[in-house]
């Protein structure tokens, strides 16, 4: 749920990067914050284990530039992608203007993808979101790994109707990540205006 | 419909900053703060210059929304006050409405008591403009206009993205 602020000139929106544990949400919002101006971006913040596992979320605010004299400004989330942090998960779905799903391009990784959909699809519909309906982004990582699964075969687990915005990428590079971002917040500003009208 | 925006207004905003300023001043407070549960800074007031607003907010709607968590699985509706005590610098933290989160920091100059006793009269008046603020939007929607997003193109969203 975006806010849109009159007396600052702002609207605030919230993207959420959701996936299977260790798939790189993370690391895609690292990649981000390190090659961001210092202007446009704020303070990120990881509540994580000692072990560097998402505890709760990931945080990072972006403020990507004017759209007729409003400010438009980013909040990135990651979810833990662990299986038994659900209750998290579904606390940070909460708002949500958009999503971002990160799939592990490793074979052996596919169950766990599907699982992470299909777990996305459910905690949505607990809040009332259907994800048909809101702005949702697929993004295939670790494309750079020996084992990684074909293009063809993820799509077809993953986005069997070609109806998902979807790229290649390597976050710890930083391929395709932008490209991610950059679609999902453009799918959220029309979505905006399309419900405006 | 579930995805309609918090829509705020200069005259709403004003109405807020007012509530919280008198609020610093009432209960001896370094800085108040409302954010919305989704994690968003709505107001802040009093002598916290330089802080980072918008992590505190972001942190606030988390804790927030882990403890209404907590509240639910032994079977209470919600936790809805919370005090953080600190070294010099403490916490108050109250949901109002179940829509918007006030945060009072204060430190030795003043006493939980006091603040627990000021914030019950803003939050009240809070949530008063909360809902003055819902009954607008849905007086917008039902007449179809009112955001700074009808009138934008695929130009103007496009250009945001230009490198």
């Amino acid at each position: 749920m975006s806010f849109i602020n009159y007396s600052a000139r702002e609207i605030n929106c919230k993207i959420v990067y959701y996936g299977p544990g260790l798939c790189g949400k993370t690391t895609n919002l690292q990649f981000i914050y390190n090659r961001t101006n210092p202007e446009v971006k704020g303070k990120m913040i990881s509540l994580a284990t000692e072990t560097e596992r998402t505890l709760f979320f990931d945080f990072l605010p972006l403020a990507l530039g004017e759209i007729r004299g409003f400010k438009t400004r980013f909040h990135l989330y990651t979810v833990p992608g662990q299986v038994f942090y659900d209750a998290s998960r579904k606390l940070i779905l909460k708002g949500v203007d958009g999503v971002v799903f990160v799939a592990d391009s490793q074979v052996e990784r596919m169950e766990a993808n599907m699982e992470s959909l299909d777990n996305l699809r459910v905690n949505l519909a607990e809040q009332g979101y259907d994800l048909d309906k809101i702005p949702f982004v697929m993004q295939y990582n670790k494309r750079d790994v020996p084992n990684a699964a074909p293009l063809d075969e993820l799509r077809k687990l993953l986005n069997p109707t070609d109806s998902i915005p979807d790229f290649e990428a390597c976050a710890t590079k930083g391929t395709g990540v932008f490209e991610t971002l950059k679609s999902s917040a453009k799918m959220i500003l029309k979505d905006l205006r399309s419900m405006s009208r | 419909m579930m995805n309609n925006s918090l829509v705020m207004y200069d005259e709403d905003y004003r109405k807020l900053l007012a509530i919280i300023q008198r609020l610093v001043q009432d209960a001896t407070a370094k800085g108040v703060f409302l954010v919305d549960t989704n994690g968003q800074m709505v107001a802040d007031a009093g002598e916290m210059e330089g802080i980072d607003t918008t992590s505190l907010a972001s942190l606030t709607a988390g804790n927030i929304a882990a403890s209404s968590g907590l509240a639910k699985i032994i079977g209470e509706e919600e936790f809805p006050t919370h005090f953080h005590q600190g070294q010099r610098d403490n916490l108050f933290i109250t949901l109002v409405a179940n829509r918007i989160i006030l945060v009072v920091v204060f430190d030795e100059r003043s006493s939980l008591g006091l603040v627990r006793l000021r914030v019950k009269k803003a939050g009240v008046q809070v949530a008063q403009i909360f809902e003055e603020i819902r009954k607008k939007a849905e007086q917008e929607q039902a007449s179809g206009g009112g955001s700074p997003f009808s009138e934008i193109t695929d130009d103007d969203i496009d250009n945001l993205f230009s490198e």
